[in-house]
Order: C-alpha cells, then structure tokens, then sequence
C-alpha cells in the first residue's frame, strides 16, 4: 500500500512498537505528522510567493480566499478527529475483557511498584497507614486481610506477551505520569483515585517505564523496566514469585 | 508615495474630550509612563526568564557543568517553576497586555488616557511587588517553588512533598494571587477605557485589530485570572487551614498522612480543572495582542487593507471564546473521564478554524503587495511563520488517542514555545520596533527610531535561531523524552538507555538555545544605543493610518495639545494605488472623505 510505504519514511522517529493498540495509533500519528507538514510547507510557499511577486490590486475574493480553503481545512481536520475517537473510543471507552490479567501500578517518590493478587485472583487491603519502604511494604498491604498473603509486590513490571492486562494505576503521595513509550501508553496516577487503563504487549523485550508528571526532586530517575515474556517463561516467573513469597 | 496631511478645523464640540479627566496628571499616574514601567519590568524579567532557560538547557546534556554550586535536582526544578512563571505571567501577559496597551491603546482610540488611572498604577505596583515576592523566594529557606507553574496538588499542597514546597510555596502563591488581582483591575481599566473613551468615529468596526486583540485578551482575562484567585485562595486554605479541596483523605507524603479535614475527602483533579481553566485562557491572553499586532504591521508595510477586516474581528472574538472551553485538553491523560476527552477534543481543533483563517488573511494582505521589509515586518512575517508551525501541532495533541503518546513530551515544550512563547516574543519585538519613537518620546524628548540595521540582523539570527532550537525538540518528543527532567544521563534501567540516545539531538537543541539567547545582544544593544543616540522619528515613521500616530495624540504633544478634539472619519490601513502605482494612505484622523462620519 502506498500510503503506508509514505508513512513508514516517519516510523524511525518512534520507538520499537510492543502493544496491540500501537500500530494503529503510530500510523494515525504519522498521518497527522505528514499531513501537518504538507499544510505547514503550503503557507509557507504562499506567504513567500507572495512576498516574491510583483505588486498587483489586492484581492477581495473573501468565499475563495478564507471560506473554500477553510471548508477543506474544516474537512482534514474532522476526518482526522473522528479517526482519532474511533481509536480512543477502542481503547478507553470500555473496561478489560474478563479474561484480562489484573497488576495494580503504586507511583509514589520516586519509584513504582507493582502488584499482583496471586492465586485467589483478588488484592488485598491495603492501608497508607501499613506503607513503609523499608519494612518492605512499600504499597501498605494490611496482612490481617485474607486476601493479601498470597499478594506479590515487585519493582519490576512483568507481563505475557498476548494476554490483555488490566492495570489499576494509584498514586501514595503526589500525581505520577505512567508512561511505557514502547507500548504507546500513559496515564496519570493520581491520589486517592484508581484509574483503570488495559491493553495488550505483542512483543517480548525489556521496555522502560517513565514518571511523566513532575512529581519533585527525583523526578527524572523515577524509572522502572517493563519485561515482557513469552507466555511460558511468564508462568515459570510467577511460579517463582509464589514460591519465594510462601516457601 | 504621497502622503496626505490635511489641516482638519477645529471642533466645533469639543466639551465630548476627557470625561475622566485628571488635570494636571501626575507622571506616576500618566499611562505612557505606566506603559514604561511595564515594559521595563517585562525587559527585567524576560533577560532572567532566558538565563535561566540555559541554565535549564545547560544541566540537561551536561549536569556536571555546574559544579560550584552544583545544580542539584530540585535546583533544576526550581529554575524550571521560575521560568515558566516569569516567562508567562511577567513577560508574556505583563509586556503585551499591560506595557503596550498602556502605551499604545488610549491614543489608537482617540483618548488622551486610560480610563482609571489611579487604579492603572495600583495595578503596575502590584505586579512590581508579585515579581518582587517571586525572586524573593529563592533566598528563604528550602529554596523557591519546583512543582512547576501549574503548581499540581498535592505536590503544591503538602509542605513534605520536597524542597521548595514550604515558604518557597508560600511566596509563589502570594506572588501569582498578588498578580491576578493587577492583571483583574488592569483588564477592566483596558474594557472600560475601550468601552467608553473612543473618540468620536472611532465605531467597534473602524478599530484597530490590535485594540479588538487588547479587548478580547482584556475579557478572557477578568474571567481566567479570578478563577485563578479562587484556586489559588482553597490551596493556601489547604495548606494553612485544614481544609482539604485538593488532598485526598490517607494522602501519604514522605511519611506525613493527611488524615482528612474540612470539607473531607478532595481531588487532586479540582486543580487541574480550575488551574487549566484560567491556563489555557492565559496562552490566548499572551498571544492575542500580537496576533492583532502582527495583521496591522503586515497591512501597514503592505500598504493594503487587512483582508477579510471583519471576518478578523469575529475570529478574534471566536479564538477567545473557544479559548475557555477547551482547558480539558491538558487532562485527557491526567484522569479526565474518557467520553469528556472527545468534547474536549472537538473544542480544541474548532479553535484551528480560526486560526487557520487568520494566517489565511495574513498571506492574502500580503500576497503580491511587495512590502517594505522594515524591521517590524520581519518580525511580524517571522510571527506567521511560528503561528504556522506551532499551530499546526496543536489539532495533532488535540486527538486524546496521540496525546496518550505525546502528553508531556517535549513535543508539547516544542509545540507551546513556537506557538505561544516565541511567536509572542516575535510580537513584542515587532511592537518594540514598530512603536519605539512613540516609546521614548516624551514632552520634553523627541522620539528615536531602533536602528534597522542591527533589528534586521537581530530578526534573522533570531529567526535561525528559533528554529534550530525548537524544530528537532519535536523528535525528541516523538522518541519519548518526557518534560521536567534534570538530566538525560546517569539514569538507570531501559530508560537510563532511551533517554540516552536522544542525548546527541538534545546537545544540538542546547547550542540552538545559547546561539538564539546570544542573538537577543544584538536586541539589548540596539536599545541602549537607540534610546540615547537613535535617530530622530518623524511624526509618522512608517505611514501609519491609526491615530497614535496622529500628531496631537502624541506623547510629545499630548499635553499642549489637550483641548483639541479627535475624530475618526474611516477605517484603518486605508491605502491608496494610482493608476501611476503611487500609492497613498489615508490616515484614520482625515476628513478626506467626510461623509463617512458615522458618530455613534
């Protein structure tokens, strides 16, 4: 496909793309991107013509000079913008399938941390009151619920490639930025709310995971990695994690 | 080319001048000297704003540059909260809506002075002291702010939350609340001095697009800034009062927990909300100004009308419009509901039809009118050519489904910089260059012009400059740089390795930066030398057809001159061919055509 060939000449701006949604959402972009640079070249052209001819009686033609150009304009940009909501409306305007993998994402300075509910499938409690770093419950898991024991907390993002994944984004402290660029993902965490975003990783790698809201001094090497597995290597993973959790 | 100056007789009615008249007026009340006094505080500001920018663009390529004292993390940040502040409320709002429109408004209208001028310079007082207040901050302890100046709760609310956010917080909330009560009286001095001192003739459609950009900003203005109060007044409560508007109830920070207070459980989200409600707004606020600014210096040097004059003063009052309806697009990934984001959404790329059709009149006032390429012109080209290229990435952030790739990039720094920062910069240069005779002439002074030698050399270095500097910040914000961050090096993880390979691109944009901050010399020393030494203006420089030009309404004049009454008899940027292809103006004060007296 042509187009496509044209839009590609862009793709080495971005990062490797890793998750379901993306590749619809890097060609819309670099639509965007060609088009605005195809609009941005035409008035320039225009204005320096202009400036390059000689003098002529000024033109008065208001419909062909701001209402047809306008109208085209007005055309572009709402064909752009409808695209754009069918592929937000794809993935923002429902909830997880079922099915969906659930890992709860805690920003707080600086770090992120992530949890998975383990066997029983459910998170426990937890409490600001419990959350201590250095006791080594950094989210404040409250052991008294029966749902936290088999909970794992890790620094690490771990996730199956091909199964969708249900995040539940929080925030202990002040507002964080979840950013996973490979994964054209981001969203902020903000406290006292859960915010749910799901999607799906395609492809096996170690990513990064940005804090992209200002959130004080360690901002900017407030970072986690992303490991996507092969489905089989994720399961021999949370085996392990189960086991240590509860030899 | 002819002009055209005609003795006009005296008024027959000249009791309809100066309702409001203060005789003899004070020079502190004067208000081209409040005008001055503006501009020189925007000067002093836009001078630290740009030090600090290298500071800023200096730490991120090579953190270990500063050594004795070391930038530390939450220095950068505190650099990065003072420039943005600085920058728009003290340069961008502060040059254009109060420095010019003191200066230039009252005369483009026909008055002899601004219509409260007592509360005119309570108003530059008060800002004097907010700038006061903010530099201040540095120096009490913890240092000044580092939450940014959108100042995000908790992170703004919690004196825990890091350095900078005790007293340093304090005095920026006192600071930006002691700015938005100026700004307030200075935008109802601005509509009651446009609503009822225009002289007689000057109807709402013979005004200059200047004075519709001074009153639409003026308008935006009452409502953004006392939202902005409001907010400003429920964080202090929050952090001295026990209230709790923005701090959810079990709000851990640095092991402080915020157990819930009056009125019980809040959201960081009302924040955002009222701050982007006055933030978006004030982008317009900064750049109306000069988008009217820009379509009267093309038409002047064009000798044409502005094309399309009125479909300019309804785009003008459409941009405002749809500027406070479209603050939820700064939320689409910070925890707004995603049906809100597809509103937002729309009201966001309608704001690019009106725009669009400025730049549309722009090139049509332009095209083939072989302009004269005075300083203020380039300026005033250079401004459509960022109006361009920033706007045009504006409909881009506007889809919800890209802004999840590029919120807080630096894609966006890139995109608000062209658009919104340097194309308002671009306007006040073309305004300094355009109205520097009226600047510095006073009733004992002649006015002097800039010199345009060293203008057209600062427009073109600038000009490169801009662009070296901001066009490859939209790949790195394509690649995934975020905003904010200190530094790009010594990071750890897969991030530690993305950051790191935009390191080449981001030194490259650093020498842009240091190249364009060292091409404003060339502006700085234009000033020094012109205010003294420039060369003497005749009364009307550039064959201008609005009435500050108008030899009675003159700062030179203004006093002798202030029994004389004004009048307008037709619109402005009336400019005449022959046949020969002379070409003439007619100025908005002459009664060539006196039929055309419409009095209101």
């Amino acid at each position: 496909m042509p187009l496509a060939v044209h839009l590609a000449a862009l793709l080495p701006l971005l990062p490797a793309d890793a998750s379901a949604h993306g590749p619809a959402l890097d060609h819309h972009l670099l639509l965007n991107l060609w088009i605005i640079f195809a609009l941005a070249t035409l008035a320039h052209i225009l204005l320096l013509t202009g400036l390059a001819l000689r003098r002529a009686t000024e033109a008065r033609h208001l419909w062909s000079i701001e209402f047809l150009p306008l109208a085209i304009l007005a055309i572009v940009f709402t064909a752009l913008a409808v695209k754009a909501e069918l592929l937000w409306a794809a993935t923002r305007y429902t909830g997880a399938s079922h099915e969906a993998m659930q890992v709860e994402v805690t920003g707080l300075q600086f770090a992120w941390y992530f949890r998975y509910p383990g066997p029983d499938a459910t998170f426990g409690i937890t409490r600001p009151q419990l959350a201590s770093a250095a006791e080594g419950n950094p989210v404040g898991i409250d052991p008294s619920d029966p749902h936290s024991a088999d909970d794992i907390v890790t620094t690490e993002l771990v996730l199956p490639a091909g199964r969708e994944i249900d995040l539940r984004l929080q925030a202990q402290d002040v507002i964080h930025g979840f950013f996973v660029p490979e994964l054209r993902l981001k969203q902020n965490a903000i406290p006292g709310e859960s915010i749910h975003i799901h999607f799906t990783p395609t492809t096996p790698g170690t990513y990064a995971i940005l804090c992209t809201q200002l959130c004080g001094l360690g901002h900017y090497r407030m970072n986690a990695n992303l490991r996507v597995l092969h489905p089989g290597e994720f399961q021999t993973w949370i085996a392990a994690k189960e086991k240590a959790a509860h030899p | 080319m002819t002009p055209n100056p005609k003795p006009s007789p005296p008024d027959p009615n000249p009791q309809r001048a100066a309702p409001y008249s203060l005789l003899p007026t004070p020079s502190l009340l004067d208000h081209h000297t409040i005008g001055r006094q503006y501009l020189a505080l925007a000067l002093v500001a836009v001078i630290i704003g740009t030090f600090l920018s290298l500071l800023m663009r200096i730490h991120i390529v090579w953190p270990e540059f500063f050594r004795n004292p070391p930038i530390r993390p939450e220095d950068y940040l505190a650099i990065v909260t003072l420039h943005g502040t600085i920058m728009l409320f003290f340069v961008l709002t502060t040059a254009p809506q109060s420095g010019f429109s003191n200066l230039i408004l009252p005369a483009q209208i026909g008055a002899r002075h601004m219509a409260f001028p007592r509360l005119n310079a309570a108003s530059f007082w008060l800002t004097a002291l907010a700038l006061i207040v903010l530099l201040a901050s540095p120096l009490v302890p913890g240092g000044s702010a580092i939450s940014g100046w959108t100042a995000y709760p908790p992170l703004s609310a919690v004196a825990s939350a890091g350095p900078g956010q005790a007293l340093g917080m304090d005095l920026w909330l006192a600071s930006i609340a002691l700015f938005s009560i100026a700004s307030t009286i200075s935008s109802i001095n601005t509509l009651v001095t446009i609503v009822r001192l225009r002289c007689e003739g000057m109807t709402w459609r013979r005004l200059p697009l200047t004075v519709w950009g001074w009153f639409t900003a003026a308008l935006i203005s009452i409502i953004a800034f006392s939202v902005l109060l409001a907010a400003l007044l429920l964080l202090f409560c929050d952090r001295h009062a026990g209230t709790s508007f923005f701090v959810p109830t079990g709000n851990l920070v640095n092991g402080v927990l915020h157990s819930g207070g009056h009125p019980g459980n809040g959201s960081p989200l009302l924040w955002l909300h009222l701050f982007w409600f006055f933030g978006h707004p004030e982008v317009y606020i900064a750049i109306l100004p000069g988008m009217g600014l820009t379509s009267m210096i093309l038409a002047n040097f064009s000798h044409r009308r502005v094309f399309g004059y009125r479909l300019m003063i309804a785009t003008t009052l459409m941009i405002g419009f749809l500027g406070i309806l479209l603050w939820g697009h700064h939320m689409f990934v910070a925890g707004l509901n995603p049906f809100a984001s597809t509103a937002f959404s729309v009201t966001t790329i309608a704001i690019a039809l009106p725009a669009s059709a400025k730049v549309l009149s722009w090139i049509a006032t332009t095209w083939r009118s072989r302009p004269r390429y005075t300083s203020a012109m380039l300026f005033a080209l250079g401004f459509v050519s960022l109006f361009v290229t920033g706007g045009l990435t504006g409909p881009v952030l506007a889809q919800p489904i890209l802004d999840e790739y590029l919120h807080n990039t630096m894609f966006v720094v890139a995109h608000f910089h062209l658009i919104m920062a340097i194309a308002g910069i671009f306007g006040l240069f073309a305004a300094t260059y355009y109205w520097f005779p009226l600047l510095t002439a006073t009733r004992r002074r002649p006015g002097r012009l800039l010199s345009e030698r060293l203008g057209r050399w600062h427009f073109w270095l600038s000009f490169i400059g801009v662009y070296t500097t901001f066009l490859p910040m939209h790949f790195t914000g394509l690649a995934g740089e975020p905003r904010h961050y200190a530094q790009l090096s010594q990071i750890p993880n897969a991030a530690g390795r993305m950051l790191a390979a935009t390191l080449p691109l981001n030194r490259h944009i650093t020498y842009g930066a240091i190249f364009l901050a060292s091409a404003q010399i060339l502006f700085l020393v234009n000033l020094a030398r012109s205010l003294r030494r420039g060369d003497l203006a005749p009364s009307n420089p550039w064959q201008s057809t609005t009435l500050e030009w108008h030899p009675i309404l003159h700062p030179r004049a203004i006093a002798a001159a202030s029994e004389q009454a004004v009048a307008v008899y037709r619109s402005p940027c009336e400019y005449r061919t022959s046949h020969a292809g002379e070409v003439s103006f007619l100025p908005q004060w002459s009664e060539d055509a006196a039929t055309s007296i419409k009095p209101e």
